[in-house]
């Protein structure tokens, strides 16, 4: 099967401009999911931008992690789960059955709230995904897509004298920038983060945000997050969501500063979640 | 009074003692005494107190009594009798003086003997008197002793542990020391034989035919003990085994965890259960009923020729017996490796063969190889397929259609019909069944290292 092809085939669609010039990359309209009989997430719409930091915010078990995962539909693996709604990448849904999940999972890569490196070498792990989508031979040409993706994730300096030891014997902080590096080494368009911070130390955490303020440049991301500050500190845009809806979603200086909904305003004056 | 009785009034009377302590305790409670143990536990105290040492005394008296009895009677004979009779003899005697005082009479028995046996009965009356009074004296001293100790600080409750503590050493003890006599049994058999047989000869002959002369005069072959042809069957057939039961127990266990849904799943695992609930026998019935006659049928259509027991039948069939025992080994294995390295696989765009074979199998492989190792050791140590369905003539071949020998065949062999136990021929069994148990040991302590270093590692 040409993958080059197939790949094109869902980029053809039309991109949406929006007027601040950031082009709309995933365009998500009336999103439902279902696990099971129980729906958690109620008719979810909304834009996020291209090459920009889209926070998402809210209380535990609103539904978060959930829109997260129908964007690289991982909600497939799970049986019980069920998404009803479109979502646009580049203007082409996602759900349309002539798109394969496998390699749309190749262009929207995502970071776990956990580091979990497989138990393989750190130039293993990098190189998992080129390897299984044939992006690049074994030798010279794989040896760069490890050293550029390193060095995306910041951790090539730390890591280059030793790239034949186990990924799982870094620091949780290397092995998160380890993840991150392995998600770009596929060079997908949108990177999903889960509370990548969640599980390391603030010197850590601080060296993952400044990695996002620079893959903001080539990458669309979006993050969940319940860390306001972190929010504040790394995004662009941020949306609130509450009991699987989302309720309001802009610039995250307006929504910090000046929210509309007064749920929104409970929630980042630490009054509820 | 026989030993039945008695330990049935110990019991009876420890019961007695359990209510008579617990009232007594509880008696003082309702008084208003703050006490140390709830008044079960003085029950306990006090039962245990009257049963436990009049039930040793029991054992002990029962284990030493014939021993005893017998050397008195065996003393008491006159010396025409016992002079210059060997130590095999006497034995011999002791036995016939037995079936006399039992009323097994055979021929005209000499009147020593008689006079003998007379004496072991009256001994014997006062043996089990002696015990019976012993024991029920301890049995009602315990339960006393144990009342007199009754008192709201008494720590009824420590004591009571105390001695449960003692119980499971005891019987920890015991199951260590059985299978260190089973062992030292095997060992001091088998080092009869290698006085016989050189060691070397032993491990390293390629022929085996352990047919001596039963008698000095017979014509017969001096017997050969090379162990290695009957070794390489065992190895052989256990081989055709492992090549059976790899494959389909370790895709069996993909398939169920990876793939089938929840319905599948709480059919196909029961059933697989069931398998391994077969008794072996059973497998031998159908490696010789249906596995051989169809694989001699095919091998004729195809002009090959197929010895009737082959020792492809015998090892397919024991495959089949091996593949629950290693699909729930790589059940586990990979049911343990964690959900976030298959996310991590799927999140990078990777179909479920890849995940399967790049990160879940790598990641389970210690686990899967540590339930192989296990499997095989069965293998080699399974007895009753092969002795139904596997041949008798230890031939070194790799052909799997032509008949082979195993180990456990073998031992079975030598040591049934009429056997001297001290001929080459029986010790055999034994030498064979020594360097049987030293390699599945030292396969078992090769698995279960495997699997216990994979369990550390995602705990
Ligand atoms: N695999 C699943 N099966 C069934 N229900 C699920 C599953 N995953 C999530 N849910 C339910 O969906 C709802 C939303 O869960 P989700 O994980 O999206 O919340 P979240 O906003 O990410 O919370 P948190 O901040 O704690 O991570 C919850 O009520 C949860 O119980
Ligand atoms: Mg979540």
């Amino acid at each position: 099967m040409d993958k080059t092809a197939e790949t094109t085939g869902v980029l053809s669609g039309a991109a949406a401009t929006r007027t601040d010039g950031h082009e709309i990359k995933v365009a998500a309209s009336n999103v439902s999911v279902f696990y099971g009989e129980k729906q958690a997430l109620f008719d979810v719409t909304i834009d996020i931008p291209g090459r920009q930091v889209m926070a998402f915010i809210g209380p535990s078990g609103c539904g978060k992690s959930t829109f997260l995962r129908c964007i690289n539909r991982m909600n497939d693996t799970i049986d019980i789960c069920s998404v009803t709604g479109t979502i646009e990448i580049d203007g082409a849904n996602i759900y349309d059955p002539k798109i394969d999940p496998v390699l749309l999972r190749a262009r929207v890569g995502m970071v776990f709230q956990k580091p979990n490196p497989f138990p393989k070498s750190i130039y293993d792990n990098i190189c998992y995904g080129p390897r299984i989508h044939g992006k690049a031979r074994a030798g010279s040409e794989m040896d760069e897509i490890v050293e550029v993706s390193l060095k995306r994730a910041g951790l090539w300096n730390e890591v280059k004298d030793r790239l034949k030891e186990p990924g799982t014997g870094l620091s949780g902080g290397q092995q998160q920038r380890l993840c991150i590096a392995r998600a770009i080494a596929v060079n997908p368009e949108v990177i999903l983060m889960d509370e990548p911070c969640s599980a390391l130390d603030p010197i850590a955490t601080a060296r993952i945000e400044e990695l996002i303020d620079e893959l903001r440049e080539r990458y669309t991301i979006v993050i969940v997050t319940h860390s306001m500050q972190q929010a504040a500190r790394v995004s662009q845009r941020a949306a609130f969501f509450h009991l699987g809806r989302l309720v309001e979603e802009g610039e995250t200086d307006l929504i910090f500063t000046n929210p509309s909904d007064q749920r929104t305003q409970d929630y980042i004056t630490g009054r509820f979640g | 009074m026989s030993a039945t009785t008695l330990l049935a009034i110990v019991l009876a009377l420890s019961l007695i003692g359990y209510l008579w302590g617990r009232a007594n305790a509880g008696a003082l409670k309702r008084a208003g005494q703050g006490m140390h143990s709830i008044p079960a536990y003085h029950g306990y105290f006090v039962a245990l107190s009257c049963g436990v040492p009049a039930f040793l005394l029991v054992l002990i008296w029962l284990a030493a009594q014939n021993t005893i009895i017998d050397s008195i009677v065996l003393a008491g004979l006159p010396s025409y009798v016992t002079d210059g009779v060997e130590s095999s003899r006497m034995s011999l005697i002791a036995s016939e003086i037995k079936g006399i005082a039992g009323g097994r009479i055979f021929g005209t028995p000499d009147q020593a003997l008689i006079d003998a046996a007379e004496r072991y009965n009256a001994l014997r009356g006062i043996a089990s008197l002696g015990m019976a009074v012993c024991a029920l004296a301890l049995a009602i001293g315990g339960m006393i002793y144990a009342r007199s100790r009754l008192s709201p600080e008494f720590r009824a409750r420590n004591r009571v542990d105390n001695i449960i503590r003692w119980g499971l050493i005891v019987c920890s003890i015991l199951a260590i020391l059985t299978t260190l006599g089973i062992i030292l049994s095997l060992v001091i058999e088998s080092l009869a034989f290698f006085a016989r047989v050189p060691v070397f000869s032993f491990l390293f002959g390629l022929e085996w035919s352990p047919q001596t002369p039963m008698r000095a005069d017979q014509v017969a072959a001096a017997g050969a003990f090379g162990a290695v042809p009957v070794f390489w069957g065992t190895i052989f057939i256990s081989a055709i085994a492992m090549f059976v039961a790899l494959p389909v127990g370790l895709f069996s266990a993909i398939y169920l965890v990876e793939y089938a849904n929840h319905r599948v799943r709480s059919v196909v695992k029961p059933l697989l259960e069931i398998l391994a609930g077969i008794p072996t026998i059973v497998y031998g019935f159908f490696a010789i009923l249906t596995v051989a006659p169809m694989i001699r049928e095919f091998g004729i259509s195809m002009g090959l020729s197929v010895a009737s027991n082959s020792a492809l039948a015998a090892g397919s069939v024991m495959g089949i017996m091996l593949i629950p025992f290693i699909s729930s080994f790589a059940d586990d294995a990979i049911s343990a490796v964690p959900q976030s390295m298959r996310d991590g696989s799927y999140a990078l765009g990777a179909t479920k063969a890849e995940t399967i074979r790049q990160v879940l199998l790598p990641a389970a492989l210690p686990g899967i190889v540590g339930g192989v190792l296990l499997a095989v050791s069965r293998a080699i140590g399974e007895t009753m397929i092969v002795v139904m369905a596997a041949g008798l003539t230890a031939t070194l071949t790799a052909n799997p259609l032509e008949g082979v020998t195993t180990v456990t065949v073998q031992i079975v062999t030598l040591l049934i019909g009429d056997t001297e136990f001290d001929s080459p021929k029986t010790l055999a069994a034994f030498g064979l069944g020594l360097v049987l148990f030293i390699s599945t040991l030292a396969l078992n302590i090769v698995a279960l290292q495997v699997v216990k270093r994979y369990r550390e590692r995602y705990e």
